[in-house]
């Protein structure tokens, strides 16, 4: 299997991937929850209550995760099913993993070459804020910082060479 | 018309979505059948006779390039279009999914139009 480094598309493209994962978040609000999202004015907290993450394996090998406030995870979830849902229950939760689902389709989709040779993993979603993750990711992350209804949300992918 | 649709996913908030966005597309709707994979599927189709069905590629238990390979054996459906809807929105995916017999294919995320286009040439077909 031709390891990402090999990919000259995916390996030269590197320095675009911020701004194609910012696009891939945005189209998925856009798309399927109806809202635009804005770029935070001064740095947002990155204590989040909910972080999802879906895995990436074959070209490109990763983590993505999305991280936001339990307030927020609930407004994504009534926005996307356009019903109001209770914080912190399993529906709250399983939307929150489609939204990193499609993300990171949607991610990889929009670079030249992996789309074919990517997979991507069920999502899991953690709840609350007191958990370390440790990747074997060996390259800087990329991440995208953006307000969803005023309120931050944090996207970043951690890749393995 | 009003159309009977059968929506198969893993997931019951993306089956709800897939709901939510053949509603806003404009399709009207008649009833709605779910299904978590294609096992469950067939079982579904064994009782209740529908116009269109919208599946995942990517299930447990059966798969949907699986699912529409056995669709022709099931007598309720052996006409029945299925479009596929998943984020494996690659070039050789969706020649592998209308190549196993699917009629459309939407990629997630998408707009009501997109949803639209895919859906209402192959109900038009249909009829």
């Amino acid at each position: 299997m031709t390891s990402v480094n090999e990919l000259p598309a995916v390996k030269n493209g590197r320095e675009n991937w911020t701004p194609l994962m910012e696009l891939a978040v945005r189209e998925v609000f856009e798309m399927m929850l109806g809202c635009q999202l804005e770029v935070p004015q001064i740095t947002v907290d990155g204590s989040f209550d909910a972080t999802s993450m879906v895995g990436l394996a074959g070209k490109l090998c990763g983590i993505l995760t999305f991280s936001c406030g339990a307030e927020s995870a609930a407004l994504m979830a009534s926005k996307l099913l356009r019903v109001q849902v209770v914080e912190g229950s399993r529906v709250v939760l399983d939307a929150l993993g489609e939204v990193c689902n499609m993300v990171a389709g949607n991610f990889k989709n929009k670079i030249a070459g992996l789309g074919d040779g990517c997979m991507l993993s069920v999502p899991t979603v953690i709840t609350g804020k007191n958990f370390s993750m440790h990747s074997l990711a060996d390259s800087a992350a990329i991440e995208v910082r953006l307000l969803f209804e005023s309120m931050p949300i944090v996207i970043s992918l951690r890749t393995r060479s | 018309m009003p159309i009977r649709v059968l929506i198969i996913d893993d997931s019951s908030v993306m089956r709800k979505i897939v709901e939510r966005s053949l509603r806003q597309a404009g399709i009207d709707l008649s009833q709605v059948f779910e299904a978590a994979n294609g096992a469950s599927a067939m079982t579904v189709l064994q009782d209740n006779p529908v116009d269109l069905i919208l599946c995942d590629i990517n299930m447990p238990v059966m798969d949907g390039r699986q699912f529409i390979k056995q669709l022709p054996g099931v007598a309720n459906a052996t006409d029945v279009p299925v479009v596929m809807i998943t984020t494996e929105g690659s070039e050789s995916h969706v020649v592998q999914a209308l190549s196993c017999g699917a009629r459309g294919y939407i990629r997630k995320p998408s707009t009501p139009d997109q949803v639209r286009e895919q859906v209402m040439p192959v109900l038009v077909g249909k009829r």
